[in-house]
């Protein structure tokens, strides 16, 4: 049992938390006004070389584990939810899947641009099949050394300033085994992004839809074997869960310390609200969700990032990180009274923000789906 | 292990081979030696002296005192591990040995004189001798720096006069680890701790209590009237008893929190077996989602506790500050351990209100660890006060 950060991961947070106070803290609540997390701030986690987190350090990364990945996740959605989906969507189902899947030569193609300088995007979901992914309708036809992709996507973070789409598309008959993946470049002809949707959070995140009008593609770009692409998109779920619990940890955070703060400031009744006893135990009772969400994440990248089975423990954080996010960020609001509803304070936007979580990577739903059949098949042993 | 070497190896959840071993040596015990007579006990509430002296016998009964003083030498964390497994069979066997462990050995090892651990930890950490706790009056309850109960310096005696109330192992104590106020002017700051010998004249044992859960617990009332001990019974500094009480209070936490821990899981085990073998409109009723729900939150919350419960147990391993994880602990496993055996129960339907399925004792046996050794609005108190103090504004 050792729950310490090692000196690298302590390194690594350190100098992610201060990029994050010193540089996007103070724009935070303009990308979420103006909708537009803007380039250079993507620039900044280049320039640490974080767009490879993942990534070995042959194809340009920095090798990171997951559990190092996480912690960085969480420390930029601390301060802009949005940034931290950008930067969690590119590294784990942007860039990842490329080195884990691809050939020799589909990594030196893509990676040193994905690893050094550009965004990837991820494309399963479509307007008819959301949680049940694999009834996608969209197709890819084999024609000679050629694919030609018809269909349409949403849902697709970093859409809009993506260099890469990796996309899923039916090469075969119905159901999962019938999906392939491939890997499309933003300028291919008959690939067109679509608008911006209006969200209710993580607005300074760009969320588009992208139509494919007989996309036509060679054979290289296809990653892994055809009618094999679900297992691509399955296969990156338990660590995008252990994500997006991150991130939603990471704003509850927030929420908490500004919960806090404002409770020891704010008087009312003849001192401080942090006085109040209803007050006190609301701040106990977020302690308990943001310290619960944190073992949580830490079980299930620990099993990942030690090789053993973590899809139950990865359905458990995120289920319980997401739920546990939107309590707190709901009840950061309660303790600010009105001034939370306004957005002169940034509790509300952690609370539009985080909303989201219990919804993508698989809904609470889904989750609880998981983590029930797991117990049923295999127990609930220790 | 140094603290670097520690860091170095990263971060890990697996528990240590002492552990491990120790789970799989009480989880035999508690198949073969309570299993049999659980429900039975529960029934009668009859207190399993038999297997108490087992429990001594496998070292159950002074896990964390050293080897010199009789102990079993071993981590905080295999000793939650140990009342873990004990109360996923029995949560009365996990309370009886968890008081013995966190409420009496604790505190004499750590502020009683070297004399006073060989004449008294020794024999309660062999499992000779039995303890009890007794800080508990009818008005102090949360609020346990109210102590009522006096002790007055008369000669070579202190005399002690008062009442103790909720008193686990009442009964079958030999050893009653007490508080009383020697001054009370000083109010919280003029509380001793004594070692009391049960069979001193003028201590009184009431009858057994009527309880919800935890059946064979023996709980009483204990009452002081003119009882004379030794001057040497006092133990740790005069008038400094309530800090004791508080450092004894935040390990036992710990200890309570893994009981939960195991009501928790013996629930959440009967749940999906259950789930697994009923058929309503011709499919398991594991295949309903209304069940896999309850199933799923219960694995959450179940999991949860675990990771709390060891992550206090090892900050305290490493000598390390836990209060505030200590009391998330307490708080969370115990309501776990109420909110899972709920849902075994409703998952099991009107079977689950039978005795029969266990299930039903759970539940009762569940119900108290959300109130003793601090009742869960106290472990929001400590938290609150911690979080604050963590989270202060600079005025």
């Amino acid at each position: 049992m050792n729950l310490d950060l090692t000196e690298e991961q302590i390194q690594i947070r350190d100098t992610v938390r201060e990029l994050c106070q010193n540089e996007f803290a103070s724009h935070a609540e303009k990308w979420d006004r103006e909708d537009d997390v803007p380039r250079w701030a993507v620039d900044k986690l280049a320039e640490l070389g974080l767009l490879g987190m993942a990534v070995p350090e042959e194809f340009g990364g920095l090798g990171s584990d997951l559990r190092t990945t996480v912690i960085v996740i969480e420390e930029i959605a601390r301060v802009s939810a949005a940034l931290a989906i950008l930067f969690a969507v590119h590294n784990s189902v942007g860039a990842y899947p490329i080195y884990e899947f691809g050939t020799d030569e589909q990594r030196k193609r893509w990676l040193p641009r994905l690893t050094s300088t550009d965004m990837g995007a991820f494309s399963l979901s479509e307007p008819a099949s959301g949680s049940d992914a694999s009834a996608l309708l969209a197709t890819a036809v084999k024609d000679g050394d050629h694919y030609v992709l018809n269909g349409s996507k949403n849902w697709i973070t970093n859409g809009m300033h993506a260099w890469t789409f990796l996309v899923f598309a039916r090469t075969g008959g119905p159901g999962p085994k019938g999906i392939s993946a491939f890997i499309l470049e933003r300028d291919t002809p008959g690939l067109t992004v679509g608008k911006c949707e209006d969200k209710m959070g993580l607005r300074g995140s760009h969320t588009v839809t992208i139509s494919l009008d007989d996309v036509r593609v060679p054979e290289i770009c296809r990653l892994g074997p055809e009618n094999e692409g679900f297992k691509i998109a399955l296969s990156a779920l338990d660590k995008g869960r252990i994500g997006v619990a991150a991130q939603a940890l990471g704003v509850m955070q927030a929420a908490f310390g500004e919960a806090a703060r404002y409770a020891q400031q704010r008087q009312a009744f003849g001192g401080p609200l942090s006085k109040i006893q209803a007050v006190q135990f609301k701040l106990a009772e977020m302690e308990r969700r943001v310290q619960g969400a944190k073992l949580l994440i830490q079980k299930a990248a620990w099993l990942k990032d030690t090789g053993q089975p973590c899809t139950r423990a990865a359905a458990v954080a995120k289920l319980y990180a997401t739920e546990a996010a939107t309590w707190v960020t709901h009840q950061a609001i309660q303790v600010h009274g009105g001034y939370g509803y306004v957005k002169e304070y940034p509790v509300e936007r952690y609370y539009r923000d985080v909303r989201v979580m219990e919804i993508y990577e698989g809904t609470s739903e889904i989750q609880r789906l998981v983590i029930a059949r797991s117990a049923l098949k295999d127990g609930v042993g220790v | 292990m140094s603290d670097t070497m520690t860091q170095a190896a990263g971060l890990s959840f697996e528990l240590s081979e002492e552990a491990q071993s120790v789970r799989e040596m009480v989880r035999d015990f508690a198949e073969s030696e309570i299993r049999p007579i659980a429900a039975q006990i529960d029934e009668t509430n009859e207190f399993p002296a038999e297997n108490v002296k087992k429990m001594a016998e496998l070292g159950l009964l002074g896990m964390f005192v050293p080897e010199e003083f009789g102990g079993a030498g071993m981590t905080y964390l295999a000793y939650v591990v140990a009342i873990e497994e004990l109360s996923r069979v029995c949560a009365s066997h996990g309370v009886i040995a968890s008081v013995n462990n966190s409420l009496v050995c604790y505190p004499l090892m750590t502020y009683a004189s070297p004399e006073q651990k060989k004449k008294w930890l020794e024999p309660l950490a062999k499992g000779e001798k039995l303890g009890a706790y007794c800080l508990t009056e009818p008005n102090a309850g949360s609020n346990a720096a109210n102590q009522q109960t006096t002790a007055v310096l008369d000669g070579d005696h202190w005399v002690l006069n008062g009442s103790k109330i909720f008193i686990t192992n009442a009964g079958p104590a030999d050893v009653l680890i007490t508080y009383a106020t020697t001054d009370k002017a000083l109010g919280p700051k003029g509380i001793s701790a004594f070692i009391v010998d049960a069979s001193t004249a003028g201590v009184r044992k009431g009858k057994k209590e009527h309880k919800l859960g935890i059946h064979a617990s023996d709980t009483r009332e204990i009452y002081y009237e003119n009882a004379r001990v030794p001057k040497d019974c006092l133990f740790g500094e005069f008038n400094k008893g309530y800090t004791v009480a508080l450092a004894t209070l935040g390990g036992g936490r710990i200890g309570i929190a893994a009981q939960a821990l195991g009501i928790a899981q013996a629930s959440v085990e009967a749940a999906v077996k259950y789930a697994n073998e009923r058929e309503q409109f011709d499919k398991k009723i594991g295949e309903f989602d209304a069940i896999r729900h309850m199933l799923a939150d219960s694995v959450v919350e179940l999991d949860l506790a675990r990771a709390f419960v060891y992550q206090a147990a090892w900050l305290r391993d490493q000598g390390r500050q836990h209060t505030k994880e200590a009391s998330l602990a307490k708080w969370h496993a115990s309501e776990a351990a109420t909110k899972c055996a709920n849902w075994a129960i409703q998952v099991h339907g009107g079977y689950g209100y039978m005795s029969e399925y266990h299930v039903e004792r759970y539940w009762r046996d569940a119900r108290i660890c959300e109130i003793y050794e601090g009742t869960t609005e106290v472990q929001k108190m400590v938290v609150a006060a911690q979080v604050l103090k963590e989270h202060a504004v600079k005025a």
